[in-house]
Parts: C-alpha cells; sequence; structure tokens
C-alpha cells in the first residue's frame, strides 16, 4: 500500500483548513469579500481587448443569479445544467447553483442532440443555461421530451431576436429577478450560503463513459476542497497567478483547477476570445499553471515539428542542437545525477537561442507547472517537453475522486509512471492489479445506479478499472484500462495504448487504433493528420483532392509506414506493428468512435469496422468499404472506397 | 406591375427607371425599372449573361446609364461618382473577390471606414487629442459591430490573402459594413462557398438586415436558389437585359416565363448538395 506524503516541505500560505462544514459557496463568499475590488477574479478577451472582472463583480453576478434562480423556483438539491464554452458567464452560472443550493451539471458544448437530451432527462434539470442561440436551439428541441426542465437561460443575444417562447430568459432578466427579491429578503443570499454542508452534493458530473451511456458521478462539496487543498499542497500556486481556462468545464480538470483549486489560492482565471483565438491568447497570458490532456500537448508537438520543417536551414540546425542539449540535460535530471557546469552552461546557451522564444510562442513562457491526465502520454512527448525546460507532470485520476489523486514531483519526474499519491490518499493494487484509491475526495456514488455504485466503491475504495502496479520508488505506473489489454502471442500483457500514443508521436499520425488482443501479430488503424499529412504531398507536389484520397495514396502509405517502423523500433518482436491500414476519415466524437474528452472507444469501432479488422487478419491487401456518413447537420453522405492493407516491411 | 405601385414614395430608398445600357451592339439593358424599399431584401436572379452585374455596376456608379433614372433617396444620381455614391450609404461587395491581399483583416476593415473619419492628414501625423480617440471609436465599431458579427476574431491580424477564399468573402463584407451603409449590394456573395460557409454568410445577411443595430437594406444578386428564395422579400427576375417579373418569391415561383428561363431546374428550392 502507497501511503501520499503527509508531510509537505513548502506549506503554501494560502492553505486553508477544511472542515466538514466548509462549502464551495462558502469559501467563494469569503474570498471575494476579501479581495473585493482589489483583485482581478477572472479576464475575458472581448472585442480584442482583455476585461478584468474584479471579485466584487463577481459576487455580484453570482448573488443576482442565485437570487433569481430562487425566484424561479430553485429548491435545494435541484439540478442546474450548463452548457457553453468557457466564459465569466458560465462560472457564474454554476457559482449561482452551488450558492442557492442546486446541484451543478455540465454538458461539453459540441455535444450532440441526443446526448444533451440524456444528461438533461437523467439529471432531471429543471434549469438550463445555455450559452447563445446554438445551445438554445438543441435546448428547444428537447425541451418536451424532458419534462422536469422548466426554463433555459441564454446570455448571448445574437441571433435571439426571434425567438418569444415563453420558458426562455435571458441571464440579465434574471439577474434583474434576483435583484427584485433582493429588495424583498436582503439576507436571503447570505443565509442560502449559512444553510450549505459539506457533504451535501455540489456537482453531478458525467463521465465519458467509453463503454457504455455516461454515468453521473455525484461530487460533494467537500470532495471538491479536499482535491484543491491536496494538489495546492503538492505543487502551491499564488494568488497573483494566472490560469487560462480553455478546456470544457465539462471535463473534471478543468473543474479542479477553476473551482477546486482556483478557489482556495484566487488566482486570476483567463478566458480566451473564442475557441479559435485559445491558442493565441494564452501565448497573451503565459500562464503560470496548466493541466491539459494529452492531445493538447501532442497538438503542440506537432505545431513545432511541422514549423521545423519549415524553417530555413540555420534555423534547424540550432533547433537540433539546442534539442540534444535538452534532451541530455532532461535525462540526467530524470536519472537524478547532478548536471556538471559545462552542460548547465550548454543549456543556458539553448534557452536563450531557441528554447525560449518556442516556449514563447506555446504560451509556456512562464509556466511552473504543466499537469497533464486524463489518458495515456508517450514518453516521447514526455521527453520532448523535459527537453524544452517545462516542467511537465503526468498525473492520474479521474472524475470519481473528483480530479486527480497521484502525481509527480518536481525532481522525481520518471516518464513511464505517473507519480506519488497527493496527501490523504492511499492507493493499493489489488491482485488482480486493479488500482484502488482511497481518500477524502472519493465521490459519493453513481446517480440514479446503485449497481454501478456498488461494483465501484467497495468499503470507501475506489475500484477504478484500470490496471497498474507500484515500483520500487513507489511511483505509481499506470498500464491500461484492465478491459483493454492485450494478450500478446506470446502470451504477455500488452497495453494498445502505449502503442497508440508512440505512434501519434509521428506528426503525420493524428490518431491509431491498434488491434491484436489474442491474435497472431498486432495490426493497427491510422488516421493520418489531413494538414501536417497534406502539406508533406503539397511539397512533393502529389495531387490530391480530400481526406479520403490522400489517405490512400502510395507516397503516403510508404510515409506512415517509416513512421511506425521508427515506433516499432526497440518493441519486442510480438508488440510490433506488423500490418497496418490507412483509414478514409479521422475519427470523430459525433461518430461515437470517441468519447467527448477525445478517448478512442474500443469496443465501437471495432463492431464498426469489423470487416477492415476482418481484413487485416486475412491475405487480403485490399478492404471495400460501402458505409454512409451523417453530417452534423443531418445531411448523409455515401461512401464507397477501397482500403490498401500494408504490411510493415522490417 | 401591380406591386411596384403600391410602394409608398417615402418607402423607396433605391430607384431605377428605364435605363438602357449598351455594350457597342449587344443591348445589355433594355429598360429596366426597379423599386428598392427600406429595410427588405431585394434580390435580383437571372441566367448568366441576362445584365445583373452591369444592373449593380450602374447602381453603385463604375457604369453611368445610357438613357434613364436612377434616384437614391428621391435624389438623381445618374452623374454621381461611385466614392461619392458611397458617402451616401451605399456599399458593394463583388463577384469575385476585392480584397487587399496583402493587408490585414483589420487593415482591410479599417479602410472601409475611411469615409467616416473627420481628422485630416495634420491631425493624423501628429496623431493626439481628437484623431486618437476618433481612432479608438472607430476601432471599438470595428471590435463589437463587426469582427464579432462575422466571427473572425482568430484571423483579425492575418494578412488577407493567406486566408481561405470563404472568410475572404467574409472580410468582403466586413469592409463594406464598416461603411455603415443603408444599402448593401452583394454581387453573388454566396459564389465559389462550401455548404457552411453558405449557411453562414446567409446567416449574417438576416442579421444585417433584421438586426436593430444594423437595419440595412440589402440589394442580392445570386444564383443559389433556395437561398434566395428564403431570404428576400421580393425578387426581380432578369433575362436578356429584360424584366421578366418583380414580385414576392410565391409569384416568382409561379411564374411561366421563369420556369421556362430557368428550364431544366424544374425545382427552384433545390439547394445545392
Amino acid at each position: 500500500m502507497q501511503q501520499g506524503d503527509n508531510t509537505v516541505q513548502h506549506k503554501s500560505k494560502y492553505e486553508i483548513e477544511i472542515t466538514k462544514d466548509l462549502t464551495i459557496s462558502k469559501l467563494f463568499y469569503k474570498k471575494a469579500h476579501q479581495y473585493g475590488k482589489n483583485r482581478v477574479a477572472m479576464r475575458e478577451k472581448e472585442f480584442g481587448i482583455w476585461r478584468p472582472i474584479t471579485w466584487y463583480d463577481y459576487l455580484e453576478n453570482v448573488k443576482y443569479l442565485a437570487l433569481g434562480l430562487v425566484s424561479l423556483g430553485l429548491e435545494n438539491g435541484d439540478k442546474v445544467s450548463m452548457i457553453g464554452d468557457n466564459r465569466p458567464q458560465g462560472l457564474w452560472a454554476e457559482m449561482a447553483t452551488l450558492c442557492a443550493g442546486g446541484i451543478g451539471v455540465w454538458l461539453f458544448q459540441d455535444s450532440l442532440i441526443e446526448e444533451v437530451k440524456y444528461i438533461i432527462d437523467h439529471s432531471d434539470t429543471k434549469f438550463l443555461f445555455g450559452e447563445g442561440q446554438e445551445e438554445v436551439d438543441k435546448a428547444i428541441s428537447i425541451f418536451n421530451e424532458c419534462p422536469k426542465l422548466e426554463k433555459i437561460i441564454w446570455d448571448d443575444p445574437k441571433g435571439m431576436r426571434n425567438y418569444d417562447q415563453d420558458y426562455l430568459i435571458s441571464l440579465k432578466q434574471l439577474q434583474q429577478l434576483g435583484r427584485e427579491l433582493e429588495q424583498q429578503q436582503p439576507h436571503l443570499f447570505r443565509e442560502m450560503i449559512d444553510k450549505g454542508h459539506g457533504d451535501d452534493v455540489a456537482l453531478l458530473f458525467y463521465t465519458s463513459g467509453t463503454t457504455a451511456l455516461p454515468k453521473g458521478a455525484l461530487l460533494s462539496h467537500n470532495n471538491m476542497l479536499t482535491m484543491g487543498k491536496h494538489l495546492m499542497a503538492v505543487d502551491p500556486c499564488l494568488a497573483t497567478d494566472d490560469y487560462a481556462s480553455y478546456l470544457p468545464f465539462a471535463w473534471i480538470g478543468e473543474q479542479m483547477m477553476s473551482i477546486s483549486c482556483g478557489l482556495q489560492v484566487g488566482y486570476t482565471i483567463n478566458f480566451p476570445e473564442a475557441p479559435e483565438t485559445a491558442q493565441d491568447n494564452i501565448r497573451e497570458i503565459g500562464p503560470h499553471v496548466m493541466f491539459a490532456p494529452p492531445r493538447m500537448y501532442e497538438q503542440m508537438t506537432r505545431s513545432v515539428q511541422v514549423k521545423y520543417l519549415d524553417a530555413t536551414w540555420i534555423k534547424r540546425k540550432l533547433y537540433e542542437l539546442s534539442t540534444r542539449i535538452g534532451y541530455h540535460v532532461a535525462d540526467l535530471k530524470f536519472q537524478k545525477k547532478s548536471i556538471p557546469w559545462y552542460w548547465a552552461f550548454l543549456d543556458w546557451l539553448a534557452y536563450i537561442a531557441v528554447q525560449k522564444k518556442l516556449k514563447d510562442h506555446l504560451g509556456l513562457s512562464r509556466v511552473r507547472n504543466a499537469y497533464t491526465g486524463g489518458a495515456a502520454m508517450g514518453p516521447d512527448h514526455f521527453r520532448f517537453f523535459h527537453a524544452l525546460g517545462v516542467n511537465l507532470k503526468q498525473i492520474y485520476g479521474q472524475t470519481e475522486v473528483a480530479g486527480i489523486s497521484v502525481v509527480h514531483r518536481s525532481g522525481d519526474i520518471k516518464f513511464d509512471t505517473v507519480g506519488l499519491p497527493i496527501p490523504e490518499t492511499e492507493i493499493k493494487i489489488t491482485e488482480e492489479g486493479e488500482i484502488l484509491t482511497r481518500s477524502p475526495s472519493v465521490f459519493l456514488g453513481y446517480y440514479k445506479n446503485p449497481e454501478a455504485t456498488e461494483e465501484t466503491l467497495k468499503d470507501g475504495w475506489l475500484y477504478s478499472g484500470d490496471r497498474g502496479f507500484i515500483d520500487d520508488d513507489g511511483h505509481l505506473v499506470v498500464f491500461d484500462r484492465t478491459k483493454d489489454v492485450f494478450t500478446l502471442r506470446d502470451g504477455r500483457p500488452f497495453s494498445p495504448q502505449y502503442l497508440e500514443t508512440r505512434l501519434k508521436f509521428s506528426p503525420y499520425v493524428k490518431d491509431s487504433w491498434v488491434i491484436g488482443d489474442k491474435k497472431d501479430y498486432i495490426a493497427a488503424v491510422i488516421c493520418i493528420d489531413y494538414s501536417v499529412a497534406g502539406k508533406w504531398a503539397d511539397e512533393k507536389k502529389i495531387n490530391y483532392t480530400s481526406y479520403q484520397e490522400l489517405s490512400q495514396l502510395d507516397q503516403i502509405y510508404n510515409l506512415v509506414e517509416s513512421q511506425i517502423r521508427k515506433a516499432n523500433k526497440d518493441l519486442p518482436e510480438s508488440a510490433r506493428v506488423v500490418k497496418f491500414v490507412n483509414l478514409y476519415k479521422e475519427f470523430d466524437a459525433d461518430d461515437d468512435e470517441l468519447t467527448r474528452t477525445r478517448k478512442l472507444r474500443r469496443a465501437f469501432v471495432e463492431k464498426r469496422y469489423h470487416n477492415i479488422v476482418d481484413a487485416l487478419y486475412s491475405e487480403n491487401n485490399m478492404v471495400h468499404i460501402d458505409t454512409t456518413i451523417t453530417y452534423e447537420n443531418g445531411r448523409q453522405a455515401h461512401i464507397k472506397s477501397d482500403l490498401h492493407i500494408r504490411k510493415v516491411a522490417d | 406591375m401591380a406591386v411596384s405601385n403600391a410602394i409608398k414614395e417615402q418607402d423607396v430608398l433605391l430607384e431605377i427607371d428605364d435605363v438602357h445600357m449598351s455594350f457597342g451592339k449587344v443591348l445589355a439593358l433594355a429598360g429596366v425599372s426597379l423599386k428598392i424599399r427600406k429595410g427588405e431584401i431585394h434580390s435580383v436572379i437571372g441566367p448568366n449573361g441576362a445584365g445583373k452585374t452591369v444592373m449593380m455596376n450602374i447602381i453603385n456608379g463604375l457604369y453611368m446609364p445610357q438613357k434613364g433614372e436612377i434616384y437614391y433617396k428621391g435624389k438623381k444620381i445618374n452623374k454621381l461618382k461611385p466614392h461619392k455614391r458611397a458617402k451616401l450609404g451605399m456599399a458593394r461587395t463583388f463577384q469575385k473577390v476585392e480584397v487587399f491581399g496583402g493587408m490585414t483583416v483589420l487593415d482591410n476593415i479599417r479602410l472601409g471606414r475611411h469615409i467616416h473619419f473627420k481628422s485630416g492628414i495634420v491631425g493624423g501625423s501628429v496623431y493626439m487629442g481628437r484623431t486618437a480617440r476618433e481612432e479608438i471609436e472607430h476601432r471599438t465599431f470595428i471590435e463589437e459591430k463587426i469582427i464579432d458579427l462575422l466571427e473572425i476574431q482568430h484571423i483579425r491580424n492575418k494578412p488577407v490573402g493567406m486566408l481561405p477564399y470563404g472568410l475572404q468573402k467574409r472580410v468582403e463584407l466586413g469592409r463594406a459594413l464598416a461603411l455603415e451603409p443603408e444599402l448593401l449590394i452583394l454581387d453573388e456573395p454566396l459564389a465559389g462557398l462550401n455548404l457552411e460557409e453558405v449557411e453562414d454568410m446567409a446567416r449574417f445577411i438576416i442579421d444585417v438586415n433584421e438586426d436593430e443595430k444594423w437595419k440595412v437594406t440589402c440589394l442580392l444578386v445570386e444564383h443559389d436558389m433556395g437561398v434566395v428564395m428564403d431570404l428576400s422579400d421580393h425578387i426581380f427576375v432578369l433575362n436578356f437585359g429584360n424584366m421578366i417579373i418583380d414580385g414576392t418569391p410565391r409569384e416568382v415561383q409561379n411564374h411561366p416565363e421563369v420556369i421556362k428561363a430557368y428550364l431544366g431546374e424544374e425545382d427552384l428550392y433545390a439547394t445545392r448538395r
């Protein structure tokens, strides 16, 4: 059993005592009063300018929203759902719900109507906050099928002028209702907050569900607060820090950073102007702390690799030199060896010449701690960031533990592990190799699903369904989801995710899916990166008109094969990719192939592409595809195609 | 026409009356009359070579009609140069985008704003006081009214020439809007766009026409019948320089000559697929 280290060397001055009586809303009220107009709680880039919102503004907005909800009939324990991009109004709505004693439910902004309907209906949502016309349209189309849903609140007026349904109300109108209620009962807001208890449910969080329908995890105020406290005990943040909020609020990691940690430390939360501008806006802010799933880091790596290919000779050489220095120094650090002065000097030169600029472009110039979690990250990506001098750490966690339970400590980073448990957290491995967690942040259970709760929560231990082990240094190593683990032809267990992330280190590979459980060899389905592979083809003067055509070109197959050979290197023979096929499209969450957090839904793709799988294990070098795909607007297209199957030469 | 007779004079924003235009022996417009009411979307349709763009060029001032009159808000503007017409509140986008490829999106839109600048060369060279304030006001207008409407925040500082065609069309619309026009002439705004871009552009046109902040009268030349039928209050059908009909979408759809002119396009509602 692995016990989290309770003795943290640097105790944060922002560390607070969390009693069972404390709630998120009480803490919010206290912080808002403490900081008032003197400190910026959040910033949003709007109309090209960063606009500050002080703690005082934050409190005022939340107060009138909360009172507005009460005057619409919100009662203790009622569910309020939220859907929309990251913006201050979203966080206000969530905080207002909590202050009024309600339970918050977040939906992914790009959820399809069916998904919205399922969650609204299953969670018994009474009020729904939608951002603008798009979200309101989704809500209207399901309104009659969700009898518990009473009102839909919107805040962006664009395109809303012709909507006159009486169940629609704007955020401003709602706040006006709140103001009117305050005149009648001036102390109501404070009283509502005081009524709360730490064990009350704060959030109903739907897990992404790689296999079945999403399950709703119930998280208490105490779960969330202890989570923030323990992460901040490991890596303290400062109230003067900046954090950029651009990942979906429906992802627990974003909740952990914006609510659990943000509220305790009081750092400034920055919202980008639009999803498309997020990368530029992050660069302008230069956040001090960052938490993102591997795909964001993979994207950064890819953009550096592509820019490198584009650069002039001299720049390429400088980059190569500096990364060689960076990798060497990073490896010394990984091995916990001291860095000789001449290497430190070279590292400084590399920093001045290349890394400084590169980090600035990636928005990493001020990052003290960068975390990755939510899915596996390949060691290649991991080393890449350390070679750049970014203190990237793996975390391990899940929605059911309100965020994370295990994290790397600075100076003790091993790229094949996820680190040590955070304080007050115990990790245990069962005989079958399943990872169990026990901590004050472990959730209360699944909403309306006692069977699943029973399977997951036993004697206070959270059964993760992940397979892993604890290494000699006490670090947790996560192998893969238990049900995903392969048995190779030589009987060894094998993690497909590991190989998939290795393949994805190639800039030309956007997604990969590895097959081969109890089969004679490993096969892979590759989704090429349209822009990067397309650019490569452009430079080689190769013509193509569509993703489908590009993916099937002989030259692209050669390119992908060379990338697979690289990934195959150093792997035991039975774990190497032997055959592969380039898919005619990218995996898409709208087609149920990925979860909303972009995890591969293995069981689903196996069923959907069963003929491709069959062909990969036959003598054929072609597979015929005849399928219909549905676009977001309901249009359907028929796809007929022959996909090549390629054997990877040794 | 019964429809046009019913219009009250003060409602008319633009009127062209019996306009003729020929190039050598080619008769492009043979006595065309059209009245555009304030606040409507009036479309002009017709087969290729029907004279639609010639008509736009006459309204816009690029050509002068050989015969006939043009009135804008009741005032005759036959001989007015295009830039003078712009000052009166007329803006236009082109069939093939006419943007400044080497300039950024923001600069292209700013350019459309120049007629509203009051300070001159001297003030501009010092850039203090009134000039600076004026510039901030204009920038605010561009950001809040145009960039926000057209959702082009992410390309604000990109050179227009580097952008895909669909976005260039949006930038061109943005520049026309920067004039704060009362009449917006859109020459095939949807040509060459994919389905998603068509839907976006159609939404922008509706927004500009209906939104309280804008309320711009639109004159639309377009081939996409589905969009034309959905968007327009009135449709003017032109064929070889002659008007076939000027009426509501329903009237136009049922007109036998329109059906004949569009022979082969049996279903006028057929949108692109």
